[in-house]
């Protein structure tokens, strides 16, 4: 049987899985920033009158799954598989969402590279011929997150510039064998990058190896430089991460231009508020499905490259003294 | 690229410390809460008999203090300036349990708030008590109680 694999890393596809349909949803603060234009839904709050922040995560992260199905005229009977994560334990935000759809359910996770990974691996479904429909979909919530990575909302600590900020919100979109929309067209999942490096505090720095890793796999599997890209788009490296792969890079001899954005640095803008930028499930998600989309759509660009990126430590590890391994996953998507 | 290079590399181009303006804003916050303290602790001083009692009842208004601004949610916000300035004072070990306490309470009273409310306070508890005994129990030797 041929397979479809190109170089060490990469799959691509030949009847491209099709982004039909996709809705995204942010928080109030997500909503002040400059890319506020590009989302569907901003929250005015962000626990939807809620009790807790865990029971608005899925409700958040349900919403925008019945929105992206609504859109296209499709109920979850149409789907024949959902896959979705998040950065609770047990995905369990994806494991609720997933409880009223009544279809297969395959929960992932890759922290915040979450996302590359469910549109890769729904891809994956719809190429092999296993679904004509597949469900995608992340969601991150701020304040779960805190509680779950790091101190109480209200303690009284005073934030690392290296830190960053979890987005609040979700993103969820329909992958689709036929229909009109941006096309899948190339997969690299990646493999665990650990440095060493053991802070918490400056998971950019941390995930800037892997994000390398992946896109520099990607490229020579391709067989192609930077520029053929319009939008490399990495998930949430932040500040810090950002400039660390652009010195890796320059280490290593691969120019990286304009082209080379960073959800975690864009969406919040410059305010120093959220440190080094935003990070979380959700950031990779809304700003690919949000901005990276419209720009295709509109013509704007070509060709995007998601390299989502992951940080996957947790609690016990961190206070175990264990370094942080990190990942990376790229989706190349084509107008 | 070794892991070594690497982690030296992200340390040349981390932000650097603000050390000075830490210290100076700590210094500013800290003094601020201490200020309020001897406000409070003077005008007690006037009502009460013993200086233990009125120092007591000090105590029991900073940490309300505390209690107060971080349910209303400035706590944390003083801290993002203050830093040490704002943890170390007593209203800083009040903002501890009071966080915890406000975090926990959705799982309820007795698993949640009751079980959780020291979660961060009780190492200051833990680490208090003890070096409290061990110094105790050095000035019992050095002056020879036993």
């Amino acid at each position: 049987m041929a397979t479809r694999r190109v170089g060490g890393q990469t799959i691509f596809f030949e009847d491209l899985p099709k982004l039909v349909s996709a809705h995204t949803i942010v928080g109030k603060n997500e909503g002040q920033g400059p890319y506020s234009e590009y989302f569907d839904e901003i929250l005015e709050d962000d626990l939807l009158g809620q009790p807790t922040a865990e029971k608005a995560e899925r409700q958040i992260l349900q919403q925008a799954v019945e929105q992206a199905l609504s859109k296209y005229g499709l109920v979850p009977q149409d789907i024949q598989y959902y896959v979705s994560g998040d950065l609770l334990n047990q995905v369990i935000s994806a494991v609720f969402s997933a409880r009223n759809l009544a279809i297969p359910f395959l929960g992932i996770f890759s922290a915040c590279g979450t996302f590359a990974q469910s549109l890769g691996l729904g891809s994956i479904l719809l190429h092999g011929g296993f679904a004509s429909k597949v469900l995608v979909a992340t969601s991150s919530h701020y304040q779960t997150a805190e509680r779950q990575y790091r101190y109480p909302i209200e303690l009284n600590i005073q934030h690392r510039p290296t830190n960053q900020h979890t987005v609040t919100g979700a993103g969820a979109c329909v992958l689709s064998a036929d229909g009109e929309g941006p096309k899948i067209t190339h997969v690299t999942f990646g493999r665990i990058v650990d440095m060493g490096l053991k802070d918490p505090n400056d998971m950019g720095s941390a995930m800037a190896p892997a994000a390398f890793d992946t896109l520099e796999k990607h490229l020579k599997d391709i067989e192609c430089s930077p520029d053929h890209y319009d939008l490399i788009l990495t998930g949430d490296l932040g500040r810090q991460g950002f400039k660390m792969l652009k010195i890796i890079a320059e280490k290593k001899g691969l120019a990286l231009g304009t082209n080379l954005q960073d959800g975690g640095v864009l969406i919040y803008g410059e305010d120093p508020k959220y440190g080094a930028g935003a990070s979380g499930a959700a950031c990779s998600a809304v700003m690919t499905l949000g901005y990276g989309l419209s720009l295709l759509r509109e013509g704007k660009i070509r060709r995007l490259l998601l390299v989502g990126t992951g940080a996957l430590l947790n609690q016990l590890t961190v206070q175990q003294g264990d370094s942080i391994p990190t990942i990376a996953h790229a989706v190349a998507i084509e107008a | 690229m070794k892991p070594q290079e690497y982690q030296q590399l992200v340390r040349e181009n981390q932000p650097p410390r603000r050390t000075w303006r830490n210290v100076i804003l700590a210094f500013v916050v800290g003094g601020s809460f201490s200020l309020i303290g001897q406000i409070v602790l003077d005008f007690v001083s006037g009502v009460e008999r013993t200086t233990d009692e009125a120092s007591a009842i000090t105590l029991a208004i900073m940490i309300l203090i505390g209690a107060v601004l971080t349910g209303l949610g400035i706590y944390d916000e003083i801290a993002e300036i203050g830093g040490a300035g704002a943890a170390v004072p007593i209203t800083g070990f009040s903002n501890t349990v009071t966080a915890a306490a406000m975090e926990f309470r959705r799982e309820g009273f007795i698993l949640g708030m009751g079980a959780k409310m020291f979660v961060i306070a009780g190492p200051v508890l833990v680490y208090g008590i003890l070096s409290g005994f061990l110094v105790a129990l050095i000035k019992s030797v050095v002056l020879g109680y036993f």
